[in-house]
């Protein structure tokens, strides 16, 4: 056992710091779909596309200003307003036009998702672009090195997170969100702007997928074909999570992450995959309504 | 059909290999300085109805990178050949259909160009998978098919006679050329990083291959699925006794895939030997990429101007309207996608050669044309075909052509060792010649 | 009532079927070919209806079937040397077993949960083709056209890539897809279906055991997409990945609503326009999919239930 840990300590201690990085950065870009998908019960397919221009929008940025510290800040702050008033403008004019019904919603936001995708492609290009750190350290261990700025969006994503916890749990928009999650109709008899709720929820859910893909995007790189595994694996946090679960969506969060940095620093990538994508799906099939059900906002 | 002699047909005579490229050297040096004889032709008197060229371009998807350069030098050579009196005095005319780099649509694209446009050959694809499913395609509607695709899959016999891949050096003859250098000058303990796909595994292969050969060793192997994001967890596994790390990624995460390697290795790290197919439309000096400083690359045709300054090559940058650096003379930020799309530029003139030589007039002539393409067994270089000589081999439908090497340096790349021909050959594994027609 | 729409409906989906029959001897070489790949595609669109139209179970997994039913019988002609008849009733046979096995442990979630378990059931499925990559001819896929051989009718040799057999072999596979469709549909199976889908806690206090009804709509939307998949390989000769790609399990879906969920011969109404939507506009700019989106959108606004579905709304109220 001693022997195992001395070969493979400095492994399993880079698959616990790299699973924890990820599932961060997931738990990230999930949060937006969460809140959508518990309050108002739709699946926003184009929110990995809405992830996709807060990463853009930040190549923008960088570009404009070209100092990585001020593009940063400035993509900050514009990109999920630019990105929330799109939302706004879809939910005004899509999603309120066929009343949030789920499947409709599906081939509307698809239809979105492909507008956006190819608007992207037009103004911004097939290429992908860098984005630089808005600093930039090394923290060196005994036998590698890891990227300060990684640590730093983990600890920016659970900020937010905690943020849209308190949002929900203390403020009165937070009340009238979990009044309209659990019962639209009875919320409406008690005065609640249920229209309003949805079109802010909208917002607040497209400017977090920004907001992440502004912090992301220095890891990563900016293509207009980014979108799409985003999508899916916050798709699979939200479900794993439960319903409209915050709770749900950091745990789930968590359990993929460090699963898929374990698994597949121990095996084969493309066989880890397999594991990882088929753990997930039983997960489902032994508690189909996802870790934690329905009532725990 | 004839499946049966397609499954063991490697009993194909051996070529004096070392007589062909000699010639081919000689031609090589010679070819350089001159301009192509075939670019005199005049517009000759006769069917002025054009060649029509169905060009299969990767417009949208995860190609689109490459499909706007390959696009580019197909236009910019269509336009040359038309002002240099075109196809055996026919105007060239280009068709193009978007495939969305996709095999499904590739065959749609192969079948609507042939039956709708009804262009007298396919060409230009780039993606392997693609011309995978395309080319069943182009073998049953019987129209010659003319990839630019450096894919493994025409040389192997995989294909059909139909479909030919003249002027791009495939995969197996690229690393088989450089390997032998890389083995003797960086160091003999490699570890390979490679995708989790075909591509990547006609790396791990034909690199062990040589390995074996050149008295090197290949400490680890490692596949990285395409669709990865992050690279950390996998530099972990690059054991302490490697000379040189050999890369070749592709996709939209290789930015990252630098970064983060300087991040886990920092200042002391083992050689790097990488495929520009990872940089290809990338500025060398992105953010990131600082850490490949002193790395070397494989390149099929330098990049920048100095790498390789011929007549032929120095005409050829100019009509795709490519500067010194290698990117786009008017907008210095897009970078093109420099070792792959000459494939383009040459392929249209192979298609004018072949069309010329075998005095093809319609499609009923596809037969004789073909046959003729067989008979080739080189490619002058020239303004025609501005990356080298290329040797042909009429039973595998393949050319072969001279690799370079090139060390980052001061932001730029710069050639330090160029392979002759027959440094990338191997025994042909198929005769297409067989097949009927 | 039954016996008369049931009589409309055959009568409606057999003249739609004699259309197509007719086509087939004036169509362009180019749109003879389209023709023949929608219909192949439109069966698969079909098969992935049973499940969504008539249970209301949406699935983002049906690649996983289709490419099953593919590659069966690709990979049985190439290594076990079948002959393409024995390598499609394997292929059958072998979705048929995977859409039961699948649907065992799929069909214990609904809604959204079903959705992602088809997709990560999906997803195992195309890694694992990548994965076993020197079995299966990974990425690149691989080529039958060199192991099909020729086959006789009434004395004749042909091949599978002669466009009269790809079109009529297409014809015949969408003829059978949607007169099983039908007969089910109207026989009092295909009413518990419908029942299971307007209200399932219903149909199971009335003594129905809604899980094997569920499974028995999977498995034949499963061997329907399978055997198309299996066809679809075997007239246009070329085998791939990208047939398991989610992308492909997205395209019947969108087909499906398009042409209207819960309809029959909607798929085929979907599958077609979408076909040459983007055949059409792909040659006037390259942003096709922008227009694609648009018209999504559109669509979705003005007629949720898709195109036959507003005209079973509207005009066919009999329409199955």
């Amino acid at each position: 056992m001693s022997t195992w840990l001395n070969d493979n300590g400095p492994l399993l201690f880079l698959a616990l710091l790299d699973g924890t990085v990820t599932a961060f950065v997931l738990a990230l870009i999930a949060l937006g779909l969460s809140l959508v998908f518990g309050v108002m019960r739709i699946v926003n397919v184009a929110h990995g596309e809405l992830f996709m221009l807060g990463a853009v929008l930040s190549w923008f940025a960088f570009d404009l200003t070209n100092d990585p510290l001020w593009g940063f800040l400035t993509a900050l702050v514009l990109a999920p307003v630019i990105v929330g008033s799109i939302a706004i403008f879809s939910d005004r004019f899509i999603l309120r036009k066929i009343s949030y019904h789920p499947e409709s919603t599906i081939v509307a936001t698809i239809g979105l998702l492909y507008v956006i995708q190819q608007l992207t492609l037009m103004f911004f290009g097939p290429e992908v672009r860098p984005v630089e750190a808005p600093f930039y350290f090394r923290i060196q261990f005994p036998w590698f090195g890891y990227s300060g700025y990684k640590l730093l969006v983990a600890g920016m994503s659970a900020l937010c997170l905690s943020g849209v916890w308190l949002l929900m749990k203390r403020s009165k928009l937070g009340l009238y969100m979990r009044a309209t999650q659990q019962d639209i109709e009875i919320a409406k008899t008690f005065g609640v702007p249920t229209q309003k709720i949805y079109a802010s929820v909208f917002a607040l859910g497209g400017g977090l997928a920004a907001l992440a893909g502004v912090l992301v995007v220095p890891i990563r790189q900016a293509d207009h074909l980014m979108g799409l595994e985003p999508l899916l694996l916050s798709f699979i946090v939200v479900i794993i999570g439960g319903l409209g679960s915050i709770r749900g969506t950091i745990v789930a969060a968590f359990i993929i992450g460090i699963s898929d940095g374990i698994i597949s620093v121990f095996y084969e990538p493309t066989l880890a995959k397999m594991l990882a994508t088929l753990l997930v799906a039983m997960v489902l099939v032994l508690k189909p309504g996802g870790l934690y059900g329905e009532d725990q906002a | 059909m004839d499946h049966e002699e397609e499954k063991n047909a490697s009993d194909v005579t051996r070529r004096s290999l070392l007589g062909t490229s000699a010639v081919l050297a000689g031609a090589g040096i010679v070819g350089s300085q001159l301009v192509d004889p075939v670019a005199k032709t005049a517009f000759a008197a006769g069917s002025d109805e054009p060649i029509r060229i169905g060009f299969q371009a990767h417009r949208t998807g995860i190609g689109t990178v490459y499909g706007k350069w390959y696009e580019r030098t197909t236009n910019a050579a269509a336009k040359y050949i038309n002002s240099i009196g075109g196809i055996a005095g026919r105007p060239v005319e280009i068709i193009t259909e978007d495939d969305g780099t996709d095999p499904k649509r590739g065959a749609d694209v192969v079948e609507k160009l042939a039956t709708q446009h009804k262009v007298d050959f396919v060409y230009g694809t780039l993606f392997s998978h693609v011309v995978m499913g395309s080319a069943p395609r182009a073998g049953e509607l019987k129209i010659p098919y003319f990839v630019v695709s450096e894919g493994y899959h025409v040389a192997s016999g995989k294909l059909n006679r139909y479909v030919f891949q003249p002027c791009i050096t495939d995969v197996r003859s690229q690393i088989t050329a450089v390997s032998s250098w890389i083995f003797g000058n960086l160091g003999k303990n490699v570890t390979i990083i490679y995708p989790d796909y075909a591509f990547g595994y006609d790396h791990r292969d034909y690199a062990s291959a040589a390995a074996a050969k050149s008295g090197g060793k290949i400490v680890a192997k490692i596949p990285i699925p395409m669709t990865e994001k992050s690279f950390t967890r996998y530099f972990i596994k690059i054991p302490q006794n490697t000379d040189v790390i050999y890369h070749v990624m592709v996709g939209p995460g290789v930015l990252t895939f630098v970064r983060e390697m300087g991040e886990h290795f920092g200042s002391s790290h083992p050689k790097l030997f990488g495929f520009i197919d990872s940089l290809e439309g990338v500025n060398i000096t992105s953010p990131g990429l600082g850490f490949l400083d002193g790395s070397y690359f494989w390149e099929a045709m330098p990049r920048y101007a100095d790498g390789y300054d011929t007549i032929g090559s120095r005409f050829y940058r100019n009509a795709v309207g490519v500067n010194d650096s290698g990117a786009s003379k008017s907008d210095p930020k897009d970078v093109s996608t420099y070792s792959h799309m000459f494939g383009c530029w040459e392929t249209l003139f192979a298609i004018k050669e072949a069309v010329e030589q075998s005095g093809y007039k319609s499609k009923k002539d596809y037969g004789t044309l073909i046959e003729t393409i067989e008979g080739f067994s080189f490619f002058n270089e020239g303004i025609a075909h501005p990356q080298g000589s290329k040797f042909f081999r009429g039973e595998t439908h393949q050319g072969y052509g001279q690799q370079f090497v090139s060390q980052v340096k001061n932001g730029k790349l710069n050639v330090i060792h160029r392979t002759s021909i027959s440094d990338g050959m191997y025994e042909p594994e198929t005769d297409y010649r067989k097949q009927s027609l | 009532m039954r016996k008369n729409s049931l009589n409309h409906s055959l009568l409606f989906q057999g003249g739609i079927l004699m259309l197509l029959f007719l086509l087939q001897f004036i169509l362009p070489t180019y749109h003879h070919s389209s023709v023949s790949k929608i219909m192949l595609l439109a069966s698969y669109a079909i098969g992935y209806n049973f499940l969504l139209g008539y249970t209301g179970l949406m699935s983002l997994g049906h690649a996983m079937f289709f490419s099953s039913g593919m590659y069966s019988m690709g990979l049985g002609i190439y290594y076990l040397e079948l002959s393409p008849l024995n390598g499609v009733i394997f292929s059958a046979s072998f979705s048929l077993m995977v859409s039961l096995i699948f649907g065992l442990f799929a069909l214990r979630t609904s809604g959204v949960s079903f959705l992602i378990v088809t997709l990560m059931f999906g997803q195992t499925f195309y890694l694992s083709i990548l994965y076993f990559n020197e079995f299966t001819f990974g990425h690149d896929g691989f080529s039958l056209a060199k192991y099909l051989g020729s086959f006789v009718i009434f004395g004749k040799e042909y091949l599978f890539s002669n466009p009269d057999i790809r079109y009529n072999f297409a014809l015949l596979l969408l003829t059978s897809y949607l007169l099983i469709t039908t007969f089910i549909l109207l026989s009092p199976v295909g009413r518990i279906l419908i029942a299971i889908r307007e209200n399932e806690s219903r149909t199971q206090l009335l003594g129905y055991n809604v899980f094997y009804y569920k499974l028995f709509a999977l498995v034949l939307s499963g061997t329907f997409s399978g055997v198309a998949g299996a066809m679809h390989g075997l007239l246009f000769s070329y085998i791939g990945t990208t047939f398991a790609e989610i992308h492909h399990s997205i395209s019947p879906l969108l087909w499906t609503l398009l042409g209207g969920a819960g309809t029959v011969i909607g798929p085929l109404f979907g599958t077609g326009i979408m076909y040459y939507l983007i055949d059409f506009i792909s040659e006037i700019t390259k942003n096709y999919l922008l227009v694609v989106g648009i018209v999504l959108i559109l669509m979705i606004i003005w007629f949720p239930l898709g195109i036959m579905g507003s005209v079973r709304r509207k005009w066919l109220k009999w329409l199955p």
